[in-house]
């Protein structure tokens, strides 16, 4: 279903992530007329975020929906249309709002095609972002994903730079089941290329941001650009460090992280959402339970604290992890 | 008073019966350990489903309930694959991994019976959204209750179907218990149906237990949210005649009110109703029989039926 993605080139076109977003869109809506975007102002407004900037005035009112603050039933209505036949792409501006939607999401989207005996689906795409901003907060600075990578009949795409934003975003409308598509807020006005044709990039496909033989780095969204940061930093140290970007979590790339840690023997998982419970938990697991030979130091996991976020700017970077944190905790690794 | 033909109130009372006779026969199993799990019976509600589905064109949707065997049957549900499904075998309706609360027939209109109360309100608000886009005209009715009522879905989607104008029937099958909280404790008004006005949404209300007056007054509905009038909600007065699942005996339910709902059973009003259209009692009675017969073909098949494949299950599921 999907159409191998063009390599990202230096020299070509340059997009900002949201613009990436919003290409993908647009592509996707000319493409096939069962897709329509819903949510709260994302219509003549074109979004908090521009995100959907132009579409309501390209596609009509009609597939461009605003809808009033309702986010339980604005997702309940994307999955009634998934159901029989659309496929919605429903905008939740906050990760953090998702909590209300999660009924919608984990007892109907989730659960549909299997209760209906594999014969019905749910192409649902719930696009949303979140993580730390801008003093923005206790309610509007989250990162969930765990939540949602718990829950079996969920997909969930991370894409931290604008070429995987545009082919994760195809890829998640053209799929068949829900797909959980979380943007970072810090990342909207980041620019990288992106290629103007369409094109696909499968879940599940991780992607090797570097390539280095001492330590495997796994970060996903914003923490992916910080870990480059860091890479470089100890590569002045004489450190080398491969630094892989799952791009989904759901489905994960389990042999990329695996090939690579049997490579380098040492790993740093980086996750900016809070340590217990999350996804860089059950990564570690999987890696010790299928690389525990390669293994030259325990798997590092560089995470936030266990705590809401404050507000106050020097409380909230004390919260999710700074490039300092991933330094030391890949030097404890590879000199341990 | 509504007028029926002699075909369409028998075509009624068959699907009457054959809810009836379908519930029955799922307790009688249930006691005898043939079905696992929750069970909800639709006894004493059947002439909401009968007379709703009877209304309804070939494209339209419908949305159900956790009391849902009624409303799938009603809307030409097979009585072997809902028997196969409800006692976990390959052959049901979702191959054994749906069961009771959770059948569904995408293919014919039936998106599903639903473990959540309102969460099916907005699935149906985005089913008759997602026809509108494609410029289809078609139904959807969303089946609801008193309970479903009280909760947020309910004002919520009611709002955003009404806002869009969209082709929706929001049944509430007021059925006067929210598990065992009667309806006066549950709101304050005791006419649900008058929740609509408050989104610019006509409501009406009809005797759910007369299957002639439901049926009707559906397919009054349907006509005019197809015209374009947008959303309607139709209340449906009925009372369980048991508890809210299987294992509850329904202390709560005061016995007088049971008697007098049980007098006025949906099959004993339709019967009268036949009577009145000149139909013999020989011509009722044969649907009687007919119904039994399929019930006990329908059983045997399901008993008969193959378990799901637990290793085929398991191989295919993700690492």
């Amino acid at each position: 279903m999907t159409a191998a993605a063009p390599p990202p080139t230096e020299q070509g076109r340059t997009l900002l992530y949201r613009d990436a977003v919003n290409e993908a869109l647009r592509q996707e809506m000319a493409r096939d007329p069962s897709v329509f975007c819903i949510g709260v102002g994302i219509g003549e407004r074109g979004g908090s975020y521009q995100i959907t900037k132009g579409l309501h005035a390209e596609f009509g009112p009609k597939r461009v929906i605003d809808t009033p603050i309702a986010e339980p039933s604005i997702v309940g209505a994307g999955v009634g249309a998934a159901i029989t036949g659309m496929r919605p792409v429903v905008e939740v501006l906050f990760v953090d709002f998702t909590l209300l939607t999660m009924d919608q999401v984990v007892n109907q989207a989730a659960k549909f095609r299997l209760m209906s005996g594999g014969k019905g689906s749910v192409p649902l795409v719930l696009r949303t972002q979140g993580g730390v901003g801008d003093s923005v907060a206790a309610q509007h600075s989250q990162s969930l994903e765990a939540l949602f990578y718990h829950i079996p009949g969920l997909k969930v795409a991370m894409p931290s730079t604008p070429y995987d934003a545009k082919g994760l975003l195809t890829s998640a409308i053209r799929d068949d089941d829900p797909v959980i598509f979380i943007e970072h807020k810090l990342l909207y006005m980041t620019e990288g290329p992106v290629p103007e044709e369409e094109y696909a990039i499968d879940l599940g496909v991780a992607d090797v941001r570097r390539a280095g033989r001492d330590c495997t780095l796994v970060a996903w969204s914003n923490m992916v650009p910080r870990s480059l940061e860091a890479a470089e930093l100890l590569a002045a140290e004489g450190i080398e460090v491969e630094v892989i970007d799952p791009r989904s979590l759901v489905p994960l790339d389990r042999h990329a992280i695996l090939e690579s840690v049997r490579r380098t023997e040492h790993v740093v998982i980086v996750q900016e959402a809070v340590r217990r419970g999350g996804v860089a938990s059950d990564m570690a697991s999987i890696i010790q339970a299928e690389a525990f030979d390669y293994l030259d130091a325990p798997v590092e996991i560089v995470a936030g604290r266990n705590t809401p976020i404050p507000f106050s700017r020097g409380l909230e970077q004390a919260c999710i992890p700074q490039v300092d944190d991933i330094l030391a905790a890949v030097r404890r690794a590879v000199y341990a | 008073m509504p007028d029926l033909d002699r075909a369409r109130l028998l075509d009624l009372y068959r699907t009457l019966c054959t809810i009836r006779r379908f519930e029955e026969s799922c307790i009688r199993l249930y006691r005898q350990g043939g079905i696992r799990g929750y069970l909800h019976p639709y006894l004493g509600e059947e002439a909401i489903a009968a007379g709703v589905c009877a209304a309804l064109g070939p494209d339209d949707y419908i949305v159900s309930t956790h009391r849902g065997h009624g409303h799938c049957l009603a809307r030409g549900g097979r009585l072997d694959r809902m028997f196969a499904e409800i006692t976990g075998k390959a052959t049901g309706y979702c191959g054994g991994l749906g069961g009771s609360m959770h059948i569904a027939d995408v293919e014919a209109g039936n998106l599903g019976a639903n473990g959540i109360v309102g969460a099916g309100i907005p699935i149906g608000v985005g089913a008759a959204l997602g026809a509108t886009i494609r410029g289809e005209s078609r139904l959807c009715v969303v089946f609801s209750s008193d309970g479903a009522a009280c909760h947020g879905t309910f004002g919520e989607a009611l709002n955003l179907a009404a806002i869009w104008d969209l082709p929706l029937l929001l049944v509430i099958e007021n059925n006067q218990f929210a598990v065992s909280t009667t309806v006066d404790k549950s709101s304050r008004l005791s006419e649900l149906h008058k929740r609509g006005l408050g989104y610019g949404v006509e409501g009406a209300r009809v005797d759910g237990n007369d299957v002639a007056a439901v049926y009707e007054r559906a397919a009054e509905a349907r006509e005019r949210c197809l015209a374009g009038d947008g959303p309607l909600l139709l209340e449906a007065m009925t009372y369980r005649h048991a508890g809210h699942h299987v294992n509850d005996p329904g202390d709560y339910m005061p016995q007088d009110q049971v008697e007098h709902y049980k007098s006025r059973d949906p099959l004993i009003l339709c019967r009268r109703r036949l009577a009145e259209a000149g139909a013999p009692e020989s011509e009722v009675d044969a649907v009687d029989a007919e119904v039994e017969a399929a019930i006990e073909a329908a059983l045997e098949f399901a008993r008969t039926s193959p378990e799901p494949d637990v290793d085929a299950f398991v191989h295919q599921l993700p690492p």
